[in-house]
């Protein structure tokens, strides 16, 4: 049976199409499973994307170019040059422009005829509520745990579907949340994992191809959900894995005390995602790990003179690739068990990306017993600010 | 019995980068038990201190949570599959805070 969704009632809808509109959508119209009165749903549908980045980029394209009539863009962030790797609603042009006047002009020039609104904001526990209201489906793109709670918590309050899609590295998951029949994300994981046990970043990255497979999936579920056909994904997990480019499919089961929408539910009301999460936000990460340090520049004229320095490279060796300082390289995670490999007797200056893990690389060999070693302030990004402009930055 | 185990890539990088990991067990706890064995860094992503099953780590026999089964307590037969489901909630993934 599928599943449909209530359009929300409002402005009188529409009944009818242009010759314009019937000629745009002609390959809609001529499927019986879409037609004139399918057309007529998406033309009437508001659809709200959450984040319009990696996921966002291909659901905004498709569901403009379906006729979905109003779409809601929620984004704060500005588009910056390493997100055109997959973000394609950008051009490079756009670089330095607020994403959601970004891609409210790309959408806009791909479809006039349809209604975006752009919403400059970071979604929040005040907003939240206010901006879901008007719309018929939610669709969750966003990249963090706090946001995903709350967009969830959010839709349950309010009985909205939310559409859900997530990435990371070569794999993808999607689902439907939020349909009355079905689980919550809440039902799938009760609880954020610690941010100390989330993968760092070092093992991040994506390839760009992934979220525009997992975007237009949750696009694809969306205009089934107005149209009212097929079996949508409401109880199943979709697992894909990229690079043994398999789906696999698991079934997903509405938690009976489920605090969100169990029967007795004990969250009625939005509250701090970023308390849930144990995390204040990526705005203001945990402080960082306190060691003795060197600037580039000072790195620099102790090079010059000749001194007898031994540079450490914590990062990986597909970074070391990218660009390097001709140091040695022991990534972080193999020092504990490399540390034969260090002169304790030498003066050691550690060095990564940006000083971060480099800083955790110091405070470890400091507890071993090191004493003269420095972390690389700003790591090889400050190096190719204030020393070598020809170190690609990455 | 062997009964596979698939690793998310998230947890690759404690299990030898392997993607999954064939044991002769007759439960999903005694698998698990078996892999955190040969994997020690793993133990503390699936487990507690008190050796619990973490909250946020979803375990599936097959397509079943086994949540809805008999939990680690699952008896498994040749040729099951294990999946540990991670969270994941990469979208738009900007440069991780960057490090």
């Amino acid at each position: 049976m599928a599943t449909t969704i209530q359009p929300q009632t409002g402005a009188k809808p529409a009944t009818s199409l242009s010759n314009e509109e019937i000629l745009r959508y002609s390959r809609h119209l001529i499927m019986p499973e879409v037609g004139m009165e399918g057309q007529l749903k998406l033309k009437n549908a508001k659809v709200l994307l959450i984040g319009t980045g990696g996921l966002g980029a291909p659901l905004g394209l498709y569901l403009a170019a379906a006729g979905v009539g109003r779409l809601g863009l929620v984004d704060f962030d500005v588009v910056d040059f390493t997100n055109l790797q997959r973000q394609v609603t950008f051009g490079s042009s756009d670089v330095g422009r607020p994403k959601t006047e970004a891609a409210q002009t790309r959408l806009s020039n791909l479809n006039p005829d349809i209604q975006i609104d752009a919403f400059e904001t970071k979604l929040s526990s005040e907003n939240a509520l206010d901006l879901f209201r008007d719309f018929d489906v939610i669709v969750d793109g966003t990249d963090n745990f706090p946001t995903r709670y709350l967009v969830n918590d959010a839709c349950i309050l309010l009985g909205k579907p939310n559409v859900y899609g997530s990435i990371f590295r070569f794999e993808g998951q999607a689902t439907v949340f939020g349909m009355p029949e079905g689980p919550c994300y809440r039902c799938l994981y009760p609880e954020p994992p610690p941010p100390g046990l989330v993968p760092s970043c070092a093992e991040g990255g994506v390839l760009g191809v992934l979220p525009g497979i997992v975007g237009s999936i949750q696009a694809m579920e969306t205009i089934k959900l107005i149209l009212g056909r097929g079996e949508n994904l409401v109880g199943r997990l979709l697992l894909f894995d990229a690079l043994g480019m398999k789906f696999r499919e698991l079934k997903l089961r509405k938690n009976p005390n489920c605090p969100m929408c169990g029967q007795h539910r004990t969250i009625h009301k939005l509250i701090d995602y970023y308390e849930f999460c144990g995390v204040r936000g990526e705005e203001a990460p945990a402080p960082d790990v306190q060691v003795p340090e060197i600037t580039p520049r000072e790195l620099k004229s102790r090079l010059d003179r000749r001194e007898d320095l031994f540079i450490l490279d914590v990062r990986e060796p597909h970074e070391f690739q990218i660009c390097n300082l001709n140091g040695h390289l022991i990534p972080l995670g193999e020092l504990p068990r490399r540390v034969h490999e260090l002169d304790s007797s030498r003066e050691i200056v550690a060095h990564c990306r940006s000083g971060k893990r480099s800083a955790e690389a110091v405070d470890f060999l400091r507890k071993a017993g090191f004493r003269k070693i420095l972390n690389l302030k700003g790591g090889i990004l400050a190096w190719s600010d204030d020393v070598d402009p020809s170190v690609p930055k990455y | 019995m062997a009964v596979k185990v698939m690793i998310p890539t998230p947890l690759r990088i404690y299990a030898g980068k392997r993607d999954s990991a064939e044991f002769a067990a007759a439960t999903v706890g005694e698998a698990l038990g078996r892999l955190t064995g040969e994997f020690g860094e793993l133990r503390k992503h699936l487990f507690t201190e008190e050796g619990k099953l973490r909250a946020f780590v979803n375990v599936y026999l097959n397509d079943e949570d086994i949540r809805y089964l008999a939990k680690e307590n699952t008896p498994t037969k040749d040729g099951d599959t294990i999946s540990i489901i991670p969270s994941i909630a990469g979208g738009s993934t900007r440069a991780p805070s960057g490090r």
